[in-house]
């Protein structure tokens, strides 16, 4: 199942970024269209790097071509400067870990290293907190973060036969129909 | 005038307390009209640009489902004391919208057995007013709020109107289930409900965010805000974050002078008018009314009937779910979209009414499997299909009957944010009520089973969910010693106050009850126009 920055858009629209989300004729505030480019003040490249790998490791291995995705949609989720900074410093955390144990960023790391070091790290036994300590903040801007986009695209709907899962704005025609596997 | 400006206006027209669907509506009736009126709610404004955050809020497993719209603390603090748990916080939210900005939106009418239900079974007591006077605002509601719906259904109450929009097909799911009630000749029919299935009013059409409980960010479902706006629109003022904290009244304890409300810092003012209207849904209304003690009235504003907090019901609440060996495609809509009232016009007094809908979003959704699972990589895919795919479910909203002895009180050994007595909530299910959930329960299994599904929960009769409709505890009568407020909705001790809420149901049927709320509203405000 390949994934592309078009897929990384959908979820973004469905979060309210990059214009596409349909807020039809209600009066929401105007939050502006995206061009993509991140506005805060940290070079976002090290957090590129560092959740491309990461998805490697956490999406599920029917999910290939990860990188346009997750570029394109962590560049869209770090427009709001509070997310961007939380994200970045999380991503400083987890990079950090990476060098003690393996002498290396996270992003150098094989998926397979990356993968132990989670586990690590006890990442499966973490509950995300964005207020919590630096594991908690890890397992909700990064881990938590890259699956929760994944997962309500129509994209990530499709590992169990959904094609409008929830979060995403679908339409009606889905629920109609029901599952398509 | 800033917009957080949260003086007193000089003395208006008409003071509503609460700006939730009946605040909002009486609101905008009475402006709309030419009157000046002044809106006070203890909550805050919830930005409409906000509710794609607060639908990941409610999506991601960090966050508690009272942060979506920030409920509880020290404001939201009650007791509960009866045989089950009132859950108040997971269920009421204070802010501009009130419960409404997480209801689901359906919005049948009561039928006309639910207003003469001495009469016909010699059980509780019979309205003051009946169906038929209630219909044509019944209709006049349904267009307010937007109604999508369809005239399938055989046990309906008569209407001559038809819906404002058409209804919402039938889901997938709804198909499985509906074979089985053929087979148990169980008529199956389509569910009204206040969200837009095609552009309404200015908002949008449903787009299937699939998240209308807690959050619809797309405004293609009602909610108590649409008519806030409108009322701004016609000059109303609203003030947020200003509980009400007593209603004072003039010497003679004939007339409601001023309400005293507390802004942010804790400052007092009082906010004059001619006209009163109390909307603050069947807790914090008698709540108000008992906080407004007085000389003349030592038991509680407009009390006399000794009924203010009494009687208080809500609709019990019955979930069976089950499994089936086929996908059945939950989770891509977040609204029921068949029911069957079949059940509801019963000819004996006990079992009573309940009705049985399907549900569109039974087990855990995508996102929740996978993320509350703690795995990732292989460990998603499994999870999710461990967690995904053959749930199907269905929910009964069950009758109770009022009892006095069910109630709202003061709870003086805790205070809220401003040193107030919290309500104490004891509410008490009945004979009649675990009766009547028994019979449901079991139709529901039924379903289920002839389905072919694994019955995997099913609620306790003698343990239900809220309904989350709380209602009844100021009711409606002609006798001043056995009710609150008369059939104009005005209290019987208080000439110039007015109750819009759920807490004026003599008694409650088994009906969601907004739709009620909002029709009794628009006769309201009628009454208090011709009063000015």
């Amino acid at each position: 199942m390949e994934l592309t920055r078009r897929d990384a858009v959908a979820a973004l629209a469905a979060i309210g970024i990059g214009g596409g989300v349909v807020y039809g004729a209600f009066e929401f505030a105007d939050r502006g269209v995206s061009d993509g480019t991140p506005s805060g003040t940290e070079d976002p490249d090290s957090l590129l790097e560092t959740t491309v790998a990461l998805a490697e490791v956490v999406y599920p291995p029917e999910v290939t071509e990860v990188e346009p995705f997750v570029r394109e949609f962590v560049s869209g989720r770090i427009e709001d400067d509070d997310r961007h900074t939380a994200m970045v410093d999380a991503a400083d955390a987890l990079d950090a870990r990476a060098r003690s144990e393996y002498s290396a960023s996270f992003y150098e790391l094989d998926p397979e290293e990356g993968d132990a070091l989670l586990e690590t790290l006890g990442m499966s036994e973490v509950d995300p907190d964005p207020e919590g300590d630096e594991r908690e903040r890890i397992r909700y801007y990064l881990v938590n973060e890259l699956l929760y986009g994944l997962l309500r695209s129509p994209k990530g709907g499709q590992l169990v036969g959904l094609e409008n899962p929830p979060g995403h704005p679908g339409g009606l025609e889905a629920y109609q129909q029901g599952p398509d596997r | 005038m800033s917009a957080t400006d949260r003086a007193p206006s000089e003395r208006v027209d008409v003071c509503v307390v609460g700006a939730g669907p009946a605040g909002g509506i009486v609101a905008h009736s009475l402006a709309e009209r030419g009157h000046d009126v002044v809106v006070l709610e203890a909550g805050p404004r919830v930005p409409l640009d906000e509710r794609l955050e607060r639908m990941e809020r409610h999506q991601r497993p960090a966050h508690d489902w009272t942060e979506v719209w920030g409920m509880g603390g020290d404001r939201d603090a009650y007791t509960s004391t009866g045989d089950v748990d009132y859950p108040l916080n997971s269920t009421r939210i204070k802010g501009v919208g009130g419960t409404t900005l997480h209801w689901i939106g359906y919005t049948p009418r009561l039928h006309p057995k639910d207003f003469e239900m001495e009469s016909r079974y010699g059980l509780a007591t019979d309205w003051p007013i009946a169906y038929d006077d209630l219909r044509p605002y019944y209709a006049e509601a349904e267009s307010a709020m937007g109604v999508a719906g369809a005239e399938d259904n055989p046990f309906a109450p008569p209407r001559e109107e038809p819906f404002p929009m058409e209804a919402f097909p039938p889901s997938h799911s709804d198909s499985i289930l509906d074979a089985a009630c053929e087979q148990l000749d169980i008529d199956v029919h389509s569910v009204p409900q206040a969200r837009n299935s095609e552009g309404y009013d200015g908002r949008s059409a449903c787009v299937g965010y699939g998240t209308c409980h807690p959050v619809c960010p797309s405004g293609a479902k009602y909610d108590g805000s649409v008519h806030i706006r409108k009322a701004e629109s016609e000059g109303a003022r609203v003030l947020d974050r200003v509980p009400v904290q007593r209603l004072e009244h003039d010497p003679e304890g004939e007339r409601v002078e001023a309400a005293v409300y507390a802004t942010p810092d804790g400052t007092e003012h009082r906010q004059e008018a001619r006209q009163f209207v109390v909307a603050c849904g069947a807790i914090e209304t008698p709540r108000l009314l008992l906080l407004s003690k007085s000389d003349i009235y030592p038991d509680g504003l407009a009390n006399s009937s000794g009924a203010v907090g009494r009687y208080l019901m809500d609709h019990l609440l019955y979930l069976v779910t089950g499994r089936l060996a086929e996908p059945t495609g939950q989770h891509q809509v977040g609204f029921s979209t068949s029911v069957t009232h079949q059940f509801y016009d019963h000819e004996e007094s006990t079992p009573g009414s309940f009705f049985v809908g399907f549900l569109n979003y039974a087990g855990p959704s995508p996102v929740e499997a996978a993320l509350g699972d703690g795995g990732w990589g292989d460990d998603i895919t499994a999870a999710m299909e461990r967690s995904y795919g053959g749930h199907i479910g269905t929910e009964a909203l069950v009758e109770q009957l009022p009892d006095p002895d069910s109630r709202v009180t003061l709870d003086p050994s805790e205070t809220d944010d401003h040193g107030n007595p919290v309500p104490q909530i004891h509410w008490t299910v009945g004979d009649h009520g675990r009766a009547t959930a028994e019979k449901a329960i079991r139709t529901q299994r039924d379903i289920l089973e002839e389905a072919g599904a694994s019955v995997d929960y099913a609620t306790p009769a003698h343990s239900p969910l809220s309904g989350s409709h709380p209602m009844g505890t100021t009711r409606m009568g002609d006798d001043p010693d056995e009710s609150v407020v008369d059939p104009r909705l005005r209290t019987h001790d208080l000439e110039n106050l007015t109750v819009a809420s759920s807490s004026v149901f003599p008694t409650g049927g088994a009906m969601n009850p907004t739709l009620t709320i909002a029709a009794l509203t628009l006769k309201a405000a009628e009454h208090v126009d011709a009063d000015l």
